[in-house]
């Protein structure tokens, strides 16, 4: 009995730690199952709450016998695979023809924080910018075009779907753009660009031919992600996307809201043929992969040097990622203008006097609706933080890692569209004598919140060095103290990062705040697209301004807590 | 003969594959000197003796301190200490803090004045206060020094702890290291690929790998 393996530890105390990541898995993806089921029950006909228990497929032939069917589905498929092929190749054109360069630090410091601002903001900021009869317009008339009123024509709301398309690639770029250059740090990509220069490659062709596939490798899960998102988006989609008939997922929420509870046999048919459409495309962008793989290695083997592709890329690159950064911007500045404007009569490009009259007058609505957003918010970041950095400590204790497979679980919330699972949530809140309200809402939140900060915190956790661990455990500490009074303080600075993208996640929620809440839970961001139809421009300027402040507002926190608290430990200033 | 640190039939595998075998008796002051390549498992020993051992391995034997077995212990209640090439002195706590985070027992005062003393041997006196970032790499390996042996540990691990210091510090904080370690009478296993801290110690070497 002299030689015995070295032993783990205690066997109840890793069964519980064991167990923690299951605990996070259930309640992540617990929710989006259920809705899923709440999602086809009633896409075949049962649905016992509106006393239908009959199964049929009568839903889908209502669905395919729906007029606007095949518009709706050729918007859902055009807008997803536009907005993510062209956000991908301004990311792509961007790192390859302008990455280690000062004009390229610029850009990013510009993209970085716009990643937090909400959809639905950014959409907002857009349309205000190239409607008929927005910035760009006012700023041309009427010296240029001689407009003395807005023209007739269909600039947002196009019924091609342009607009749309354009308004996700400006709040896609950043976020691809992020997490390609997270991936670029273990790319070794400066030697592979040094190597390739050295043979004779100009900056786009070595890049792409050296850098690329290492880094798409590892942005793969976010670009699906895109494209999942882009097909299937709502509140983006009510602001800037046609009406007649609208794209499918704003079809399937008419449906849902509609008072006939039958309705709601033909929105979960919808909600399925979107989920559907998605899973095709995700498939369908598979196979692209394969092919662009094989042209590329092609490429690659053929050897060619390709110098005059810097010459056209790099301008186009550095053009269009500034236009989606500036539009933006100046689509944010434009809702500030607007929810302080007095008179503003057409043509002028600013407003004839500045009042604070439009903030007095929505203050009670804005301030009631902050509330309630912020205290969604903060539970779900906090439920979120807490459950993530358990599964992290599980991970450090029990020695076992996170698998590949169970990556794709995590990003599972964010693979299936919401407006597949959502309208399940809401039926089976409804079957179930549930009420609808703050509780689901926050429940609903902390599905997508997750995600978000797991991949943020991730890496910051793994990277801290586990010698600290060995010293301090031999010092005589315990685990749970090494926790507390090492590794949380120590990370304190990317523990506050993770919890402001989540809350920003959280913050920008439309459909889970709408359908989870039954319509009762008025947040800053349901309430803004409630306004779109409306189309009173101070009003949705003061809810867009109040979006961006709530998501920018943690991030300042988040920057500036930890340089306070640590400002006398230059060691924690890396 | 039961006091000191006792490797009995120690054997490491990494995935089924043997990686090192050692058998050794260390006296209390005596220091036992462990070289050899780069992959010859020299840190993982350490690992093994502080309880840190990484999944892939698998360890067999005991190890057995002042006659008391501590292979099933967890680390914390094990009492060995270790210092690696790197301070890693806790960089959100001052230099005093560092020292009270290893030491145990004892009333406020009381602790207080052993971190000021153990500063002052050190001719640190009065840095307590300081930031652990703002103090040069001899000053911190003291501190790191300090801090370990505060925690009052009956044995006392050394992973490459010189290689980080120029050659100037190097033998000095080498010395000042054997000399605690001897005064206060600890059994100490130095990991190095440097012969000339095996030289410093004058103990027995023992060589891993081919």
């Amino acid at each position: 009995m002299t030689d015995r393996a070295v032993r783990r530890p205690a066997s109840a105390a890793r069964s519980f730690w064991g167990a923690l990541p299951l605990l996070t898995l259930i309640i992540m993806i617990g929710p989006v199952l259920a809705g899923l089921l709440g999602t086809v029950l009633p896409a075949f006909g049962y649905l016992p709450a509106a006393g239908l228990g009959a199964f049929s497929i009568t839903p889908f032939t209502d669905l395919f016998a729906w007029n606007g069917i095949w518009a709706a589905t050729r918007l859902s498929v055009i807008t997803g695979f536009a907005a993510t092929f062209l956000s991908l190749a301004i990311v792509t054109l961007l790192m390859a023809g302008w990455s280690g360069t000062r004009a390229f630090r610029w850009l990013e410091t510009l993209l970085s924080p716009l990643l937090s601002v909400p959809h639905a903001a950014t959409a907002f900021g857009i349309a205000f910018l190239i409607a008929p009869s927005g910035w760009i317009a006012r700023m041309i008339s009427p010296w240029l075009t001689g407009w003395e009123r807005p023209p007739d024509v269909l600039i947002t709301q196009d019924p091609l779907g342009i607009a749309l398309t354009l308004g996700l690639v400006t709040k896609e770029v950043p976020f691809l753009l992020l997490m390609a250059l997270a991936a670029k740090g273990q790319s070794a990509s400066t030697q592979r660009m040094r190597v390739a220069q050295s043979l004779g490659y100009g900056r786009v062709s070595g890049w792409l031919k050296s850098v690329f596939p290492v880094i798409y490798a590892q942005i793969r899960l976010p670009v699906l992600v895109v494209l999942a998102y882009s097909m299937s988006v709502v509140d983006v989609a009510m602001i800037l996307g046609p009406t007649t008939p609208p794209p499918l997922s704003v079809q399937v929420v008419k449906w849902m809201s509609d008072p006939d509870l039958s309705k709601r046999l033909i929105a979960s048919a919808a909600a399925l043929w979107q989920l559907a459409l998605v899973i095709a495309a995700l498939g369908v962008w598979w196979i692209g992969e394969r092919i662009t793989a094989r042209l590329g290695l092609a490429w690659v083997e053929r050897g060619t040097r390709n110098l005059h592709l810097d010459k056209t890329t790099r301008p186009l690159g550095i053009i269009l990622g500034t236009l989606s950064a500036l539009s933006v911007l100046l689509g944010l500045l434009c809702l500030g203008v607007w929810s302080v404007a007095g008179f503003w009569g057409y043509p002028d490009a600013l407003p004839q006097s500045l009042t604070p009259k439009n903030w007095a007058r929505h203050w009670p609505d804005i301030s009631d609706s902050l509330i309630t957003t912020l205290l969604i918010a903060a539970l779900s970041v906090a439920v979120a933080v807490t459950l993530v950095i358990a599964c992290l400590e599980a991970e450090h204790r029990t020695g076992r890692s996170l698998s590949q497979k169970a990556l794709w679980l995590i990003y599972a919330p964010l693979l299936i569209p919401q407006i597949a699972f959502l309208p399940g949530v809401q039926t089976g809140l409804l079957m179930t004598g549930a009420t609808s309200g703050l509780w689901p809402v926050t429940l609903m939140h902390v599905v997508f919140v997750l995600p978000y900060v797991f991949l943020s915190l991730t890496d910051p956790w793994r990277n801290w060095d586990p010698r600290i661990d060995t010293i301090a455990r031999s010092l005589g500490t315990s685990p749970t103290r090494v926790l507390f009074t090492l590794r949380l303080p120590m990370l304190l600075r990317p523990i506050l990062t993770a919890a402001a993208v989540g809350f920003a996640v959280s913050v920008g929620q439309y459909l889970p705040t709408l359908l989870a809440g039954g319509g009762r839970v008025a947040t800053l961001t349901t309430e803004a697209v409630a306004l779109s139809s409306g189309g009173d421009r101070r009003a949705i300027g003061a809810f867009g301004v109040m979006q961006t402040l709530a998501v920018i507002a943690p991030f300042a926190i988040a920057t500036l807590l930890p340089y306070w608290m640590w400002r006398n430990r230059k060691g924690l200033h890396g | 003969m039961d006091n000191g640190l006792h490797l009995k039939a120690v054997e490491i595998c990494r995935g089924g594959q043997p990686l090192l075998q050692i058998d050794a008796q260390v006296a209390p002051g005596e220091i036992l000197t462990v070289m050899g390549p780069s992959g010859s498992g020299k840190s993982t020993l350490l690992s093994f003796l502080t309880g840190h051992l990484a999944p892939a391995f698998a360890a067999t034997g005991q190890v057995v301190l002042d006659g008391s077995d501590v292979t099933a212990q967890p680390p914390e209640h094990r009492k060995i200490g270790i210092l690696f090439q790197d301070d890693l002195l806790f960089p959100h706590l001052s230099v005093g803090a560092n020292l009270a985070f290893g030491l145990r027992g004892g009333t406020k005062s009381e602790r207080q004045k052993t971190i000021e003393t153990a500063l002052s041997d050190v001719g640190l006196k009065g840095f307590e206060t300081r930031d652990p970032a703002t103090l040069s790499g001899g000053q911190k390996a003291r501190v790191a020094l300090m801090r370990v042996l505060l925690s009052d540990p009956k044995a006392l691990l050394l992973d490459e702890a010189f290689s980080g210091l120029d050659t100037d510090r190097r033998a000095q904080i080498r010395d000042l290291t054997f000399d605690h370690a001897r005064k206060k009478n600890l059994p100490v296993v130095m990991v190095t690929h440097d012969i000339d801290d095996a030289k410093a110690a004058g103990g027995r070497v023992i060589q891993l790998g081919p």
